[in-house]
């Protein structure tokens, strides 16, 4: 019992009372303030640009997640555990790390910087970095998911389909897909969140310009260091939201796949 | 695996798959993060001494690796038992406890930061009770410690969880019937089941803590000397358009988590290994 009331305490201060902090301070002013804070132009553009840049990592994290379970579950080759450590790279570099580095590539000091100057192209301080540097950070989330279970799996259905005559894009839309669809949506979910809510890397490369290329935390912290918290904590609530119902859908399968094992 | 012997597959698509995960990984990992390498390789020895031993430079990383480790520690004591409890007690809520866990894993930093800033600052819902007990938390070193804390708590639990629930309870119960006492049973039978899960959980904490920016920035207040997270440092000295002394310090890091992680898989080696008996 002590042991129970230790843990629940902990978490309680450690989880629920954040939680609640960021709830509670969004509707200090009343919903009202709420609406006026998430629906004014800067929230509204930052809003577009975190749904845009998760518009395009996501998917292409997606299939490279899929290409490369399926080359390393499917297939044996040399190198296979050196490839897996590097998948799960971007988990050891810091954020601000993962920024500065194609600051080193792209910015104006950078490798590419004086050619990028001269054809007029904006990699740093503009949407291609916030794309690239919230890609890199959210690289292994699929793969991750995805690689141990197709081992799980095995090949024999793939070869059984192919063998009966199916070419590979059947084998793997009819027999594969339908296998690993809920591990991969859970990669999707993860990979997601962490996208929507990507703040040290996409720091470094964003340059702050409102209306521009503020994400949703980097308006956040905007909004926050102008001392207008109320409006900080509304914005910061949405995303809150999505971190619950990233947790509800986590459950939720893990749930599915309980009942269905 | 023998891999010499294994039959070429029939299954198609192997060059395709593995030529574009190569080129992406390269294209969006391994590029970028050599360039640093490079970079600093491209910097004089002194330059790249002066830059990573600069007193500020120090004190960020006393700061980082302090705090880090504090943190880590922390969760590993009170990770176990959150696993213990979730494995082994059943209570009402349990499910949503367990799921509220990975909290941290979901909730953006920038979020868990001003949120633990307002509780924990001298007017807020925490720091106005440990005000008076001249306990303060928002912008000094246990502000770091906290937010570290927040970031690092699911990594124990979720480590220790699984290797708990294989754990059969008869084996306790057989030494406590030879006449093991409570404390010996933890001691001697638990705890060496245990260690290499908390020794991996730990390791992660302390490796995820060491890069965390935005829960951290908001809560430290970023006083040199003080109060600077090496993460926040590395972005001041960007913004003074510093990149060698940016570069050398992301460099000093990067290395520090690569001998982490190969700590890490090390340590999973062994946990496998133990329990393979």
């Amino acid at each position: 019992m002590l042991l129970t009331a230790v843990a629940l305490l902990f978490l309680a201060f450690f989880l629920v009372l954040p939680l609640a902090a960021v709830f509670i301070q969004a509707f200090e002013k009343g919903a009202g303030y709420f609406l006026k804070s998430v629906l004014e132009p800067d929230a509204l553009s930052a809003i577009r640009l975190t749904l845009l840049t998760v518009a395009i990592v996501v998917p292409a994290n997606v299939v490279f997640g899929v290409a490369a379970a399926w080359a390393i579950a499917k297939f044996s080759f040399r190198g296979k555990s050196i490839l897996t450590t590097l998948i799960d790279l971007p988990f050891a570099v810091s954020p601000v790390i993962a920024g500065l580095v194609y600051v080193l590539v792209f910015g104006a000091q950078g490798w590419f910087g004086p050619w990028l100057i001269a054809h007029n192209v904006r990699i740093i301080f503009a949407v291609p970095g916030i794309v690239l540097a919230t890609a890199f950070v959210t690289f292994p989330f699929v793969a991750r998911e995805l690689i141990p279970l197709m081992q799980a799996q095995g090949t024999d259905e793939e070869c059984s389909a192919v063998a009966l005559g199916a070419n590979g894009w059947q084998t793997f839309w009819r027999v594969t897909l339908p296998n690993i669809r809920w591990g991969l949506f859970y990669g999707v979910i993860l990979c997601n969140a962490r996208a929507m809510g990507e703040f040290g890397a996409v720091s470094v490369v964003s340059g702050h310009i409102r209306g521009e290329t503020n994400t949703m935390p980097l308006h956040v912290e905007v909004l926050y260091n102008d001392y207008n918290i109320v409006a900080a904590f509304a914005v910061a609530s949405l995303l809150a939201l999505l971190a619950l119902a990233t947790l509800a859908i986590r459950t939720a399968i893990e749930w599915r796949t309980e009942g269905s094992a | 695996m023998a891999r010499a012997r294994t039959p070429r597959s029939i299954l198609p698509g192997f060059g395709i798959s593995l030529g574009f995960t190569v080129a992406y990984l390269g294209l969006i990992v391994l590029v970028p993060l050599s360039a640093a390498f490079l970079r600093a390789a491209g910097m004089s020895l002194h330059d790249f001494v002066a830059a990573v031993t600069s007193p500020r430079v120090v004190a960020a990383y006393r700061l980082s690796f302090g705090a880090s480790f504090a943190a880590g520690l922390v969760n590993m004591a009170f990770g176990l038992v959150v696993a213990w409890v979730l494995v082994r007690y059943s209570f009402p809520g349990k499910r949503l406890i367990d799921a509220l866990v990975d909290l941290p894993f979901a909730l953006p930093t920038a979020v868990a930061g001003i949120a633990l800033t307002s509780l924990y600052s001298p007017g807020g819902w925490v720091g106005r009770f440990l005000e008076p007990m001249g306990l303060r938390v928002a912008f000094t070193w246990t502000g770091v410690f906290v937010a570290l804390t927040f970031i690092g708590l699911p990594f124990v639990v979720r480590t220790v969880q699984p290797v708990l629930q294989d754990l059969e309870p008869e084996i306790e119960e057989a030494a406590s019937t030879l006449g093991a006492s409570r404390m010996q049973v933890v001691t001697r039978v638990l705890l060496p089941e245990l260690a290499p899960s908390l020794l991996t959980g730990f390791a992660l904490a302390f490796a995820r803590a060491l890069g965390e920016y935005g829960s951290v920035v908001f809560i430290s207040g970023n006083m040199p000397m003080k109060t600077e997270i090496v993460p926040f440092l590395i972005i001041t000295k960007l913004e003074q358009y510093d990149y060698g002394g940016a570069t050398a310090i992301a460099v000093v890091m990067l290395v520090s988590s690569f001998i982490l992680l190969l700590f890490i898989n090390l340590l999973q080696k062994w946990s496998r290994r133990s329990h393979a008996i």
